[in-house]
C-alpha cells in the first residue's frame, strides 16, 4: 500500500528529470507540499545519462548530486517512482490525478547491497545505456540512482531467477507478490514535466540507423563516452569494438524537417560541438570530427564555445544536409551529399556516424491526460485554458538544461500561486 | 542550548559488515575511546526495527548525539533522518568493506580502517551540536523589483499574484522598457506565422490597477543595506525625494542597452539616415502605424530593405560584441514581415551567417520564406550609403562570391544587447584604468562631435552597502548570469536575483519565463531567511557561522574571501556577519588564521578532532596513514560510486568529507603532519574559468591557501609530496582509486613520516 497524504494545497509534479526535480524542490523549499512522480525506477531523467554538459564540460551528475541532497534534506517532497499519471480530473485548485504504480518487487528494506544481482543469472538490455550493453535482471538503475534501491525486471517474475533473488536477500526486501496498483492523488496544481525523448532515428530512412550498426544517435554516443557506460568510457564502435577516431556528426537528424520534426531542437548543435571534445580527449593525435550542418545554432555566449571548436584543426564543418548514408566493405558508414558552400559533392567514409537526433516531447499533446493546449510538435503551450496544469522544461519546448530549469522554476511559481490562493480561501 | 548531551553509537552489521568486520571490537572502541554512553549493535540498522531502536533512545533515553557506523552518509538518508539531533556517520560500507578485498591478508588492515572510522565518527559527533538556525533574521515579505521593462513588470506581477507586496523602481518616466518601443513581437502561439501584439500596455495597466504593487517612476536605488528578510532600500526620485522601503528580497531586472551602432560606421550607420538599427526600424514601424514604412531620408515608402545580421556581434576581432544575442534573427524575420505583410512587392533580404531560430522559431522562419523573404548566407563587409540609396557589400558564402552586392532603400543592422549590470566589482586596477581612459575618450569624442554617445560612465544599479562592492558580481561580458548549468538562479548575493537580458541575452518569451522564475527565488529567499535557513545550495541548512570575536585579529581574510559578500566590517573593523546572506560553505572558516569561526555542526574542531582520533601506528608498522579531505559534492560521491563498482583502494587512507575545499583550514593539514600522518590528499572541484565549485570561489581559495603549505612542509623538513592537491570530478570513479593507490605507493617510496609518536 502506498499512502500519500495530499490535499488541494499539494503541488503534483509529473516527471522526475531535472525539470521535475527542480520544480518539486523549488516549491518545497518555498514551503509547499509536493508529490513528485517518476515513471522510471529512479529520478534523474535524461540529463543523468549525459556524460558532460556544454559549454562548461562539467558533469550532470554533479548537479544531480546537489539536487538529490536537497531532496534528501526536504521532507516536504514525497517521491513516487514507477508511477504514471493516467488521468487528471477536476479544475484549478482541486485536481485528482489517477496514478498507476508498477511493481519494483523490492521494498524499502533494500540496502542496495547487491546480493540479489549476484544471485540472478538473466541479463536484460540496459535502458540507462540506451540498450547498449546488458545488465542483470536485478539491477540498480545507475550509480546515482535515487531511491538507491534495486529493481527486479518484470521478465524474471515467476521464474527461478526471481526466487533466487528473493533467497539471496537477507533483509526481506524482495516482494515477488507485488502487483500493479492504481491510486488517486489530490492536488491544487500540476506541473507537467515529462521531458523529451530522442526522435526515432530509424524513421530517417536514408541514414540507415538500425541497418548500419556504426550509425548511432547522439544520446548513445554520450553513453559511450561516460565511464559509467557500456564501454567504460571508451569510444568503441558497435559493429566490431574498434576504436572510433574519425567520427561524423549529422545535425538536424529529424529536426527542422516537416517530414519529421517541424521545430529546431535547439540543443543538438551544441551537443555535437561538445561531443567533438570527447573525440579529441580520447585521441588527441589522430581524432577527427566532421560536423555536417545547416546553421550552427550556438546561441548567446555559447558562441565562444563554437569559435573554440572552429579553431580546432581536428574538427571540420561541412554546410550540408547529408542526403544518405551507405556502408562500405569495412563497416564504415559513408556520408553522401553536397557541400552547399561552393556546391561540391562528397562521399566521406567515417568510423562512426553520430546522428544529432532531435527532441520530441515524451508525452505528446493529445497523450497528456489533461486538457491542455499544445503546439503542432506536441509541446504544451502556456494558455489560460490549461487551468492549473503547467508545462515545464522540455514538455513545454525544446530547451537546454539551463532553460529547462528556468522554465521549471517559473512553473513552480505558477503552481504556488494556485495553492496559495486555495490556502487563502480556506484560511 | 545548555541541554544535557547524551552520546550514542549504533553499529550496523548488515550488508556484510558483520562478516567482514569485528563488530564487538568496534563497539568496544566506541565505548572506551569514543566515550559513547550508549553503544548498540544491530543486524540491519536501517530497517524499521533498527530505526525504531534509535528513535526510542532519543525519546526515552535522552540520546541527543548519534553516531551511526554503517553505510555512506549519502545512503539510507530517509531511514537515518534525525533532524533535531547531531548525527555523524562512519562510512564502513562504501568507505571500507566495498573498497577492500575480502581476503585473509586484507582482514587486519580492513579492520584497522573500520576502527579508525568509528573513532572519527565518535570524535566528530562529540564536537557537534544540532544546529538551531539563525536568529538574526528579518521577516519582511516585500519584493523589490529594479527595472520596469518587460522582465521587471513580469516579476512584479507574478510576485504580487503569489501574494507578496512589490515595490517596483523604474528609472524612466514610464513602464515598458524596450518592449514598449516595439511595433509587434515575435509570435508565441501556434501557428507561429505572423508578428503579434506585444501585450505591454496591458501589463502596465495591470500593474497600475494592482494595489499590491507600488511603483516609483523616474527613480533609482540609491542605497541597499541589510540582508534577505531585512533589506533597507533608499529610493531616490528625480525630483529629489528619497524614500526608504523595507524589503525582503530583490529582483534586478535592469535590462540592456542596444549595442551602439555608432561604433559600426563601416556598416553605414551615421552616414545615411536610411541605415538604422532594429530599434530604429521599430520606431519607423510605429510611426507608420500599419501603413507603409517610410524611408527616413526622404519620407518615400521603402521598396527594398536589407537586414544585416550579427552587426557588431559574434565578433572575433575584439572590437565588438563577441557573443550572439539570440533574438535578433527572429527580430529581423519579424521586421521583414512588417514590409511583406503590407506589400509583398517590397524586396526583403536577410543576410546571415547562421540563422538561429530555435524551437518554434523554425515555423516563423518558414513562414517568412513563404512570404517571400530572401535569406542569403553571407558575411557583410561594408554598407555604402550615398544619398537615399544604400549598397550592402558582402561575401556570398553559397556562391563563394566575394563581391556580392545588394541595393536597398533601407538597411537594418541587427545589433545586440549590452547588459545594464552596473559596476563590475571584480575588475582589476588595470581594467579600471583602461575603462576610465575609454570613457574619457568617449566623452571627449562626444564633446567634439554632434553624435550622441551611449557609452556613458557605468553607474551602480543596486548601490549595495556591501564591503565587496555595490553591485552583483558579473559572469561574462557584463552579464550577471549564474555560472551553473543546473542552477541558473544561483546568485552570489543571497536574496538578490537578476532576471531578463541583464543576465543573459534573451528574447521576450525567455525574459518572461526568467522573471517568473526569479520571482519564485526571491520569495523563497525571504521565506527561508525568516526561518533562519540557508539558501541554495545548502538549502534548509540551519547551521550558520559563529565567531568568537574576542579572538579575531582583524586580518580581514574572511571579509575579503567570502564568495557571497556576506561579511562586512563594523565600525571597529571587526567582521560583521550577515547570517542571512551566508551560504554555509565555510570559506571564512577555512580562511581564518586564528580559527575563531565555526558552524555548530561543522567546525575546525569537528574535522580536527577526527584527524586526531585516528590511530597512528609507529614508524616500523608499515602502516602509513594518509588523510583525504574530500569535497562532499563531487569527490566524496565519486569515492562512493567507485565503491559501488567495488573498485579497490589503499587501506591506509582516512577520508573526511568537507563542505568545500574552501572550508579547509590549513591547521588541519599542519595538525595531521604533526600527528605523524604520512600524506595528505585534498580533493576539490575544478577551478578557473570553467570552475565547477558550487561555492564559486571556494575551491580556488582553498587551493591558494594550500599553495602556502609548502612552507610548513619545509619548516618541518618534510617532502613536498606529503601534501597532494587534486582536482576531482564526480565521474572519476575509476581514476580516483588509481590515483589514491599511486599516491600510497609514492608515500611508501619516500618512507614513513618521522613525526610519529610525538
Amino acid at each position: 500500500m502506498t499512502d500519500v497524504v495530499a490535499t488541494n494545497e499539494t503541488i503534483l509534479v509529473v516527471g522526475g528529470g531535472i525539470s521535475g526535480m527542480t520544480a518539486a524542490l523549488e516549491a518545497a523549499e518555498t514551503g509547499k507540499q509536493v508529490v513528485l512522480l517518476e515513471k522510471n525506477p529512479a529520478l534523474g531523467g535524461r540529463t543523468s545519462q549525459l556524460y558532460r554538459y556544454f559549454p562548461k564540460m562539467c558533469h550532470p551528475t554533479c548537479g544531480l548530486e546537489i539536487n538529490l541532497r536537497r531532496l534528501k534534506a526536504n521532507p516536504r517532497v514525497r517521491v513516487l517512482t514507477q508511477a504514471e499519471v493516467t488521468g487528471i480530473s477536476g479544475s484549478a485548485g482541486d485536481y485528482t490525478a489517477t496514478v498507476k504504480l508498477t511493481p519494483r518487487y523490492v521494498n524499502e528494506n533494500c540496502t542496495a547491497c547487491g546480493a540479489c544481482a549476484d544471485a540472478v543469472k538473466t541479463e536484460v538490455d540496459n535502458p540507462f545505456n540506451y540498450n547498449l550493453g546488458k545488465m542483470k535482471a536485478a539491477y540498480i538503475p545507475s550509480a546515482m540512482a535515487y531511491p538507491q534501491r534495486y529493481v527486479l525486471h518484470p521478465s524474471i517474475i515467476g521464474t527461478p531467477d526471481a526466487e533466487a533473488a528473493k533467497a539471496a536477500c537477507k533483509y526481506g526486501a524482495i516482494e515477488l507478490e507485488q502487483k500493479e496498483e492504481t491510486i488517486e492523488i489530490k492536488a491544487g496544481a500540476v506541473v507537467w514535466a515529462t521531458g523529451w525523448q530522442p526522435y526515432d532515428a530509424a524513421k530517417i530512412q536514408p541514414y540507415g540507423y538500425g541497418r548500419y550498426r556504426n550509425v548511432i544517435t547522439s544520446v548513445e554516443f554520450e553513453r559511450l563516452a561516460d565511464p559509467h557506460g557500456p564501454t567504460g568510457g571508451r569510444i568503441l564502435r558497435p559493429s566490431d569494438g574498434k576504436e572510433a577516431k574519425n567520427i561524423a556528426f549529422i545535425q538536424c537528424a529529424g529536426s527542422r524537417d516537416e517530414n519529421h520534426l517541424r521545430h529546431c531542437s535547439r540543443i543538438c548543435c551544441m551537443a555535437s560541438l561538445k561531443q567533438t571534445h570527447y573525440v579529441r580527449e580520447q585521441h588527441p593525435e589522430d581524432g577527427k570530427s566532421t560536423i555536417y550542418y545547416i546553421d550552427i545554432r550556438a546561441i548567446d555566449r555559447f558562441e565562444d564555445f563554437y569559435q573554440k571548436v572552429q579553431a580546432d584543426p581536428s574538427v571540420t564543418f561541412v554546410k550540408s544536409k547529408v542526403a544518405r548514408i551507405s556502408e562500405d566493405g569495412n563497416g564504415n558508414p559513408v556520408c553522401w551529399g553536397v557541400n552547399t558552400e561552393g556546391y561540391k559533392r562528397y562521399s566521406n567514409p567515417h568510423d562512426l556516424v553520430v546522428l544529432a537526433v532531435g527532441m520530441e516531447p515524451s508525452v505528446k499533446g493529445v497523450a497528456i491526460p489533461a486538457n491542455v493546449v499544445f503546439d503542432s510538435s506536441g509541446f504544451i503551450e502556456a494558455d489560460p485554458a490549461n487551468g492549473a496544469v503547467f508545462g515545464a522544461g522540455c514538455a513545454s519546448n525544446a530547451l537546454d538544461v539551463n532553460r529547462a530549469v528556468q522554465s521549471a522554476t517559473a512553473a513552480a511559481l505558477r503552481a504556488i500561486q494556485v495553492v496559495n490562493k486555495v490556502a487563502r480561501a480556506e484560511a | 542550548m545548555a541541554e544535557e548531551k547524551k552520546f550514542a553509537a549504533y553499529i550496523c552489521k548488515g550488508c556484510g559488515l558483520g562478516e567482514r568486520l569485528d563488530a564487538d571490537k568496534l563497539a568496544g572502541l566506541a565505548q572506551k575511546e569514543g566515550k559513547m554512553q550508549v553503544v548498540k549493535q544491530h543486524d540491519f540498522l536501517c530497517n524499521a526495527d533498527g530505526v525504531a531502536m534509535i528513535k526510542n533512545d532519543i525519546a526515552n533515553e535522552g540520546v541527543t548525539h548519534i553516531m551511526i557506523a554503517a553505510c555512506s552518509r549519502r545512503a539510507k538518508t530517509e531511514a537515518f533522518y534525525f533532524p533535531n539531533n547531531a548525527v555523524a556517520r562512519a562510512n564502513l560500507r562504501e568507505g571500507v568493506i566495498w573498497i577492500r578485498p575480502d581476503t585473509e591478508e586484507a582482514r587486519e588492515t580492513t579492520q584497522d580502517m573500520a576502527e579508525d572510522y568509528v573513532r572519527m565518527g565518535c570524535a566528530e559527533v562529540k564536537a557537534m551540536t544540532a544546529p538551531g538556525g539563525n536568529v538574526n533574521t528579518g521577516s519582511n515579505r516585500t519584493v523589490l523589483v529594479v527595472g520596469g521593462g518587460l522582465s521587471g513588470m513580469t516579476a512584479a506581477l507574478e510576485a504580487s499574484k503569489t501574494g507578496y507586496p512589490v515595490v517596483l523602481v523604474e528609472k524612466s518616466g514610464a513602464l515598458g522598457g524596450w518592449a514598449a518601443k516595439l511595433w509587434k513581437r515575435i509570435p508565441v502561439h501556434e501557428p507561429f506565422k505572423a508578428p503579434a501584439d506585444t501585450g505591454v500596455a496591458d501589463m502596465a495597466a495591470q500593474i497600475a490597477a494592482d494595489p499590491n504593487i507600488k511603483v516609483y517612476l523616474n527613480s533609482i536605488v540609491a542605497k541597499t543595506d541589510g540582508a534577505p528578510g531585512r533589506f533597507v532600500v533608499s529610493i531616490a526620485t528625480e525630483s529629489g525625494n528619497v524614500s526608504t522601503e523595507d524589503i525582503g528580497a530583490i529582483i534586478q531586472a535592469s535590462g540592456f542597452e542596444l549595442y551602439d551602432a555608432n561604433r559600426l560606421p563601416h556598416l553605414g550607420y551615421g552616414k545615411s539616415p536610411n541605415v538604422v538599427d532594429q530599434a530604429g526600424l521599430e520606431a519607423l514601424a510605429k510611426a507608420a502605424n500599419g501603413g507603409p514604412i517610410l524611408r527616413p531620408s526622404d519620407g518615400k515608402p521603402v521598396t527594398s530593405v536589407a537586414f544585416v545580421q550579427c552587426a557588431g556581434q559574434r565578433d572575433s576581432t575584439g572590437e565588438h560584441l563577441p557573443y550572439c544575442s539570440g533574438y535578433c534573427c527572429n527580430t529581423s524575420i519579424k521586421q521583414a514581415m512588417y514590409f511583406k505583410d503590407g506589400n509583398p512587392a517590397i524586396d526583403t533580404t536577410v543576410i546571415y551567417t547562421d540563422l538561429r531560430t530555435p524551437g518554434n522559431g523554425e515555423d516563423f522562419y518558414r513562414s517568412a520564406q513563404e512570404k517571400g523573404v530572401i535569406f542569403t548566407k553571407g558575411k557583410v563587409g561594408s554598407v555604402a550609403a550615398s544619398g537615399s540609396a544604400c549598397t550592402v557589400n558582402f561575401h556570398d558564402l553559397i556562391l563563394d562570391d566575394q563581391n556580392a552586392q545588394i541595393e536597398a532603400d533601407l538597411v537594418v543592422l541587427a545589433t545586440g544587447q549590452v547588459p545594464n549590470s552596473g559596476i563590475n566589482i571584480d575588475m582589476s586596477a588595470e581594467e579600471k584604468a583602461d575603462e576610465a581612459a575609454a570613457e574619457a575618450a568617449a566623452s571627449e569624442a562626444a564633446a567634439s562631435s554632434a553624435q550622441p554617445v551611449q557609452f556613458s560612465k557605468k553607474v551602480s544599479v543596486l548601490n549595495l552597502s556591501y564591503r565587496q562592492g555595490p553591485d552583483i558580481p558579473q559572469f561574462k561580458y557584463g552579464f550577471t548570469d549564474s555560472h551553473f548549468i543546473c542552477f541558473p538562479y544561483e546568485t552570489r548575493r543571497t536574496g538578490i536575483y537578476t532576471a531578463g537580458p541583464v543576465r543573459r541575452p534573451m528574447d521576450m518569451v525567455q525574459a518572461r519565463e526568467d522573471a517568473t522564475g526569479a520571482a519564485l527565488k526571491a520569495i523563497q529567499a525571504l521565506e527561508n531567511a525568516q526561518l533562519g535557513r540557508a539558501a541554495h545550495p545548502r538549502s534548509g541548512d540551519l547551521s550558520f557561522p559563529k565567531v568568537r570575536i574576542e579572538g579575531c585579529t582583524q586580518c580581514k581574510r574572511c571579509t575579503v574571501e567570502c564568495p557571497f559578500g556576506a561579511i562586512d566590517e563594523d565600525e571597529k573593523r571587526f567582521p560583521l556577519f550577515n547570517e542571512s546572506r551566508c551560504r554555509r560553505c565555510g570559506t571564512c572558516m577555512g580562511a581564518c588564521p586564528v580559527r575563531v569561526i565555526s558552524f555548530e555542526n561543522y567546525s575546525v574542531d569537528t574535522v580536527g578532532s577526527q584527524i586526531k582520533a585516528v590511530d597512528i601506528p609507529d614508524e616500523f608498522s608499515e602502516k602509513p596513514r594518509i588523510l583525504v579531505l574530500a569535497c562532499e559534492n563531487d569527490a566524496y560521491p565519486a569515492l562512493d560510486m567507485a565503491a559501488m563498482k567495488r573498485n579497490e583502494y589503499s587501506a591506509f587512507v582516512r577520508v573526511i568529507p568537507v563542505r568545500c575545499l574552501g572550508s579547509v583550514n590549513t591547521i588541519w593539514i599542519t595538525d595531521a603532519l604533526n600527528a605523524g600522518y604520512d600524506g595528505v590528499m585534498l580533493m576539490g572541484c575544478k577551478h578557473g574559468e570553467d570552475y565547477q565549485c558550487h561555492f564559486v570561489k571556494g575551491s580556488e581559495l582553498g587551493r591558494y591557501r594550500l599553495s602556502k603549505v609548502g612552507d610548513t612542509l619545509k619548516n618541518m623538513n618534510l617532502e613536498t609530496e606529503r601534501v597532494k592537491d587534486l582536482e576531482v570530478a564526480i565521474t572519476d570513479i575509476d581514476n580516483l582509486p588509481r590515483i589514491i593507490n599511486e599516491y600510497a605507493q609514492t608515500i611508501a617510496d619516500i618512507g614513513m613520516s618521522p613525526f610519529k609518536g610525538f
